[in-house]
């Protein structure tokens, strides 16, 4: 049996696993309030949230793209970028995803597309300029690697339960739902406020899960990337120029940006205080440390020394 | 990848397929009938280069290895996209010698866990007319493809499609094009 260096993070998985099942809770939670609170169509307002999760998730590649103004590329206007990324995906053994190029000089790259044969991976111009093509290769790695996790997706379903609570308060807010108010008087004015709370309550649980969420499939991303490019410290001194260089960069120009911060590969926007809960990356060290353990693994021995009693795994 | 893979955001590095190469010889003889193509004697394996002190073992070990017969020594390349090509040379009208020493080198790698690593070996061949031709193997999907390089990075793909529909008995082609990337300069070519 061939010898693999791979080995599978336990304690990662653990939580991560924990944290998409508090999410679906929470989900099952806020439809099992609604439908309390307004007997006659809560499903249809879950049914509408699910919806609106579907759409983002479907047109992400396009959404995305257009939002970062990108330009997607042929072979020949960017032959370097077509090349490593083919490289990659053939030893990756994926699809090729399609290639845009942001003319921005914020240094970031990302992935999105609502499958793996139609994701595209966007890179900024200013990543390209301060990258040797050695790092540039470990992040397109780290973005390929969200591109076959499929975190486009698993992100949207896990945000759903929120876009729902989302538009319950906006909806009570615009008293759109005035309308289970008039039919049955009292009983509907309670409803109303249940419904609020528990959509205010769910929101707010919601969006730490996810960013808590985020930051995991970010460290899985990191992972695996360096076990594609066999390079963790391509990846890590990459990741130190980046978000060194953005630290730098006045947050004026980084604004318009903030709604694509999600799928980046490092946070455009810096912030203290409630940092590390509500950030949708992990911190650098943290990521630092993890690319470390990877290289110890490409470094080790693998025959004498240690050895292995489950065969090759 | 699995399902659950992709929910857990774990991606296993996908693992070489080695067997395939052992039909080159078959096509090679193909190839000189059929088309005029004759093999240079040349062929090449392209691997991504791992940090740390034992994948830099494993590589001298290799060549160590492959160098103490008395025929050319490996010669060793990087090329512009940081993968490392070993080049071997052999006697033209020998192609299972050939194919011998490009399995070494896989068979190597793989035992010390490297096997993500490999990308792809290229075999060279050449008509009359100076024309070249390369014999890709993609190692993840374990399929061939032709390469025929033309000056100033253009490629002919119209000899590119006959030589597939020649071989197509002989080796797995690679039937999405999409893959069938360009090589150029490749060591071995």
């Amino acid at each position: 049996m061939a010898k693999t260096r791979f080995i599978k993070d336990v304690g990662l998985t653990a939580r991560m696993t924990l944290v998409m099942f508090l999410l679906g809770g929470l989900f099952v939670a806020l439809i099992v309030g609604l439908m309390y609170a307004f007997p006659s169509y809560g499903i249809l307002i879950g049914l509408g949230g699910i919806g609106i999760a579907f759409f983002q998730w479907y047109t992400s590649d396009k959404m995305a793209l257009r939002a970062m103004r990108a330009r997607e590329v042929t072979p020949e206007e960017a032959p370097e970028l077509h090349g490593m990324i083919d490289r990659l995906c053939a030893m990756a053994d994926m699809p090729k995803p399609r290639v845009a190029i942001a003319d921005t000089d914020l240094p970031n790259a990302f992935a999105t597309g609502r499958s793996p044969s139609h994701s595209a991976v966007c890179v900024t111009t200013g990543i390209m300029d301060r990258l040797t093509a050695e790092e540039l290769e470990g992040v397109l790695a780290h973005e390929l690697s969200h591109v076959a996790h499929r975190d486009v997706l698993v992100m949207t379903l896990a945000s759903s339960a929120g876009i729902i609570a989302g538009m319950m308060t906006r909806g009570a807010q615009f008293g759109g739902l005035s309308l289970g108010r008039s039919r049955n008087n009292n009983g509907g004015a309670a409803g109303l406020m249940i419904a609020l709370l528990v959509s205010l309550v769910v929101y707010a649980i919601s969006f730490f899960l996810i960013r808590l969420l985020s930051r995991y499939r970010e460290l899985c991303a990191d992972r695996s990337g360096a076990f594609l490019t066999q390079k963790p410290s391509a990846l890590a001194s990459a990741l130190q120029k980046i978000t060194g260089e953005i630290a730098a960069i006045p947050s004026k120009d980084l604004r318009s940006a903030q709604t694509m911060n999600a799928f980046f590969i490092a946070p455009a926007i810096s912030g203290a205080g409630l940092k590390t809960l509500t950030s949708t990356h992990p911190s650098l060290e943290e990521r630092l440390e993890q690319l470390a353990k990877v290289a110890a693994e490409l470094g080790r021995p693998m025959d004498g020394g240690f050895p292995a009693p489950g065969g090759g795994q | 990848m699995s399902f659950w893979d992709s929910l857990m955001g774990r991606r296993k590095p996908i693992k070489a397929n080695l067997d395939a190469l052992f039909a080159l010889p078959t096509a090679s003889i193909t190839l000189q009938t059929a088309a005029g193509f004759n093999p240079t004697g040349v062929g090449s394996v392209c691997y991504r280069e791992a940090e740390g002190a034992a994948f830099a073992q494993t590589q001298t070990d290799v060549l160590e290895l492959l160098n103490a017969d008395e025929g050319p020594d490996m010669e060793k390349s990087t090329d512009q996209y940081g993968y490392t090509w070993l080049l071997s040379r052999q006697d033209p009208s020998d192609m299972s010698a050939l194919v011998t020493d490009l399995h070494a080198v896989n068979t190597t790698l793989e035992a010390h866990g490297f096997g993500p690593g490999l990308l792809c070996s290229l075999v060279g061949f050449t008509d009359a007319s100076g024309r070249k031709l390369g014999l890709v193997y993609l190692y993840k999907q374990g399929t061939f493809y032709p390469f025929v390089p033309l000056d100033g990075q253009r490629r002919d793909n119209v000899v590119e499609i006959q030589i597939r529909d020649l071989i197509g008995n002989d080796l797995p082609i690679e039937p999405q094009l999409q893959r069938w990337m360009p090589v150029w300069g490749a060591p071995g070519l």
